[in-house]
């Protein structure tokens, strides 16, 4: 079943709108080169820039969705964690709700200031925080793995899977490693100068 | 009260001469703005002497309306003049002037028919002043406000829109940058207030002390008037940084950074 449409969204660089569907617990892929509008397209399917076009959530329009509720639903992963508070764990509504062990974190590390917390643990915590608090249908991960060693990157391919599998929630996966599009997607796009491409399985 | 005229006059202006040369010796790069700002003070000081002289005289209520309308909008401009990236279009202009107007004129309407009460409640001398003080401090809150709302805003934009993303709904994801901007719009009155009579002599009260009002008088007169710009200064600020944060975001809660002018 369909759990997001895509219809005609076109956000500022690209040069025609663009339409696709993510069914249920599908997982899509997203490669292209830096600057091809990879992060833009996510960023307005989250409804972060003005744009054309529209979204809609098991049918629903995205405007019968008020703001906040449509980015709790529609959850995404920007490539740099940001925080606003000094202890990790005040991110978190319930930290034990956080899946902190399939990330390889321990509990301890909420009651530590987030400027003494590594690139990489930051990173993971903020995927942690994304699912503990919003337990999105969709999840949108703008190269979730960027700044992670092989074991972690590892952690967070398991973690999506999971979730993917228990909740039956969308991914759009964006990352420069082919190889790791073919782990996590069931489809692969390629975004190339504010278009979108298909790759075709058969070609690969 | 001894009068200062001419003689008086130019000695101080010396002062100011020299403080500019030494400006110029040491390559502050003011010294333009000393001798503009030097030439304003005089120019539009003898020029409100005048006006006022001629208000005082008449009472007309229509004269003071005008007067107090102009005094706003120049408060209004001077608000813009101070932001380093201000709204764009006539936001920039509106949201400084309509909450100086709701706030320092309420307040003086307020003062001048319930507190002091003049007849009539709009007598010049009592009204001009009193909304000058006024306007002249929520300007200041409302420039300090605005320009740390929409800094903060530009600085932390990766925050608001993480926020954001975390299902945060806009006053939410800007209320800590929101409190700040307004701490920090009335942080300057609640110095004076904190300072008032150890540190400082309140001009007003000196003013009237020097013109042969008994010290007492002049205390409570001071009083009054601090109190009414702490609150104009809070009413204000409040609005407009308020106001200001709405205008950061759209009917879908995107941060709009773009509504904002390139400093």
């Amino acid at each position: 079943m369909t759990l997001l449409r895509i219809e005609n969204l076109r956000p500022c660089i690209f040069k025609e709108a663009l339409s696709f569907e993510l069914e249920n617990g599908e997982s899509i892929g997203l490669s292209g080169p830096s600057g091809s509008g990879k992060s833009l397209l996510l960023r307005a399917i989250v409804d972060l820039d003005v744009h054309e076009g529209e979204v809609l959530l098991d049918g629903v329009p995205r405007t019968d969705f008020s703001a906040s509720e449509w980015r709790h639903t529609v959850g995404m992963l920007p490539p740099e964690s940001r925080w606003w508070k000094e202890f990790a764990g005040e991110h978190l509504h319930s930290p034990e709700a956080a899946p902190l062990d399939q990330l390889g974190l321990t509990p301890s590390i909420l009651k530590q200031p987030v400027s003494e917390l590594s690139s990489g643990e930051r990173q993971r915590l903020s995927l942690a925080r994304l699912i503990a608090n919003n337990q999105p249908r969709v999840l949108l991960l703008d190269e979730p793995t960027a700044n992670l060693d092989a074991v972690n990157t590892q952690r967070i391919e398991a973690l999506v899977e999971n979730y993917r599998r228990d909740t039956g929630a969308g991914v759009i996966w964006v990352s420069h490693d082919i190889d790791q599009l073919q782990r996590t997607s069931d489809r692969q796009y390629r975004v190339e100068a504010g278009e979108l491409h298909t790759i075709d399985e058969a070609l690969q | 009260m001894i009068p200062v005229g001419p003689l008086e006059l130019g000695i101080s202006a010396f002062l100011v001469l020299l403080t500019g040369i030494c400006a110029h010796l040491l390559r502050l790069g003011i010294s333009r703005n000393i001798a503009i700002a030097a030439i304003r003070t005089v120019a539009q000081l003898l020029l409100i002497g005048l006006v006022l002289k001629a208000l005082f005289a008449s009472t007309n209520a229509l004269f003071i309306g005008l007067l107090s309308l102009l005094m706003l909008a120049i408060a209004g401009r001077e608000v813009l003049a101070r932001q380093h990236r201000r709204l764009k279009g006539w936001w920039g202009y509106g949201i400084g002037t309509t909450s100086m107007f709701l706030s320092s004129f309420t307040v003086t309407i307020l003062a001048l028919q319930v507190i002091i009460a003049p007849d009539p409640w709009y007598t010049p001398q009592y009204a001009i002043p009193l909304l000058g003080m006024l306007l002249g401090n929520t300007m200041t809150g409302v420039s300090l406000g605005l320009d740390r709302l929409t800094e903060g805003a530009w600085e932390r934009r990766e925050v608001i829109e993480a926020r954001l993303i975390l299902g945060e709904d806009w006053n939410e994801a800007i209320g800590d940058i929101r409190r700040q901007s307004i701490r920090s719009g009335i942080m300057p009155i609640i110095n004076s207030m904190a300072a008032a009579g150890v540190v400082s002599l309140p001009g007003m009260m000196t003013g009237q002390i020097l013109a042969g009002a008994s010290p007492v008088h002049a205390v409570n007169y001071q009083i009054l008037i601090m109190f009414l710009i702490s609150a104009g200064t809070l009413l204000g600020t409040m609005g407009a940084v308020w106001m200001g944060s709405r205008r950061l975001f759209d009917h879908r809660e995107r941060l709009r950074l773009d509504r904002l002018q390139r400093p």
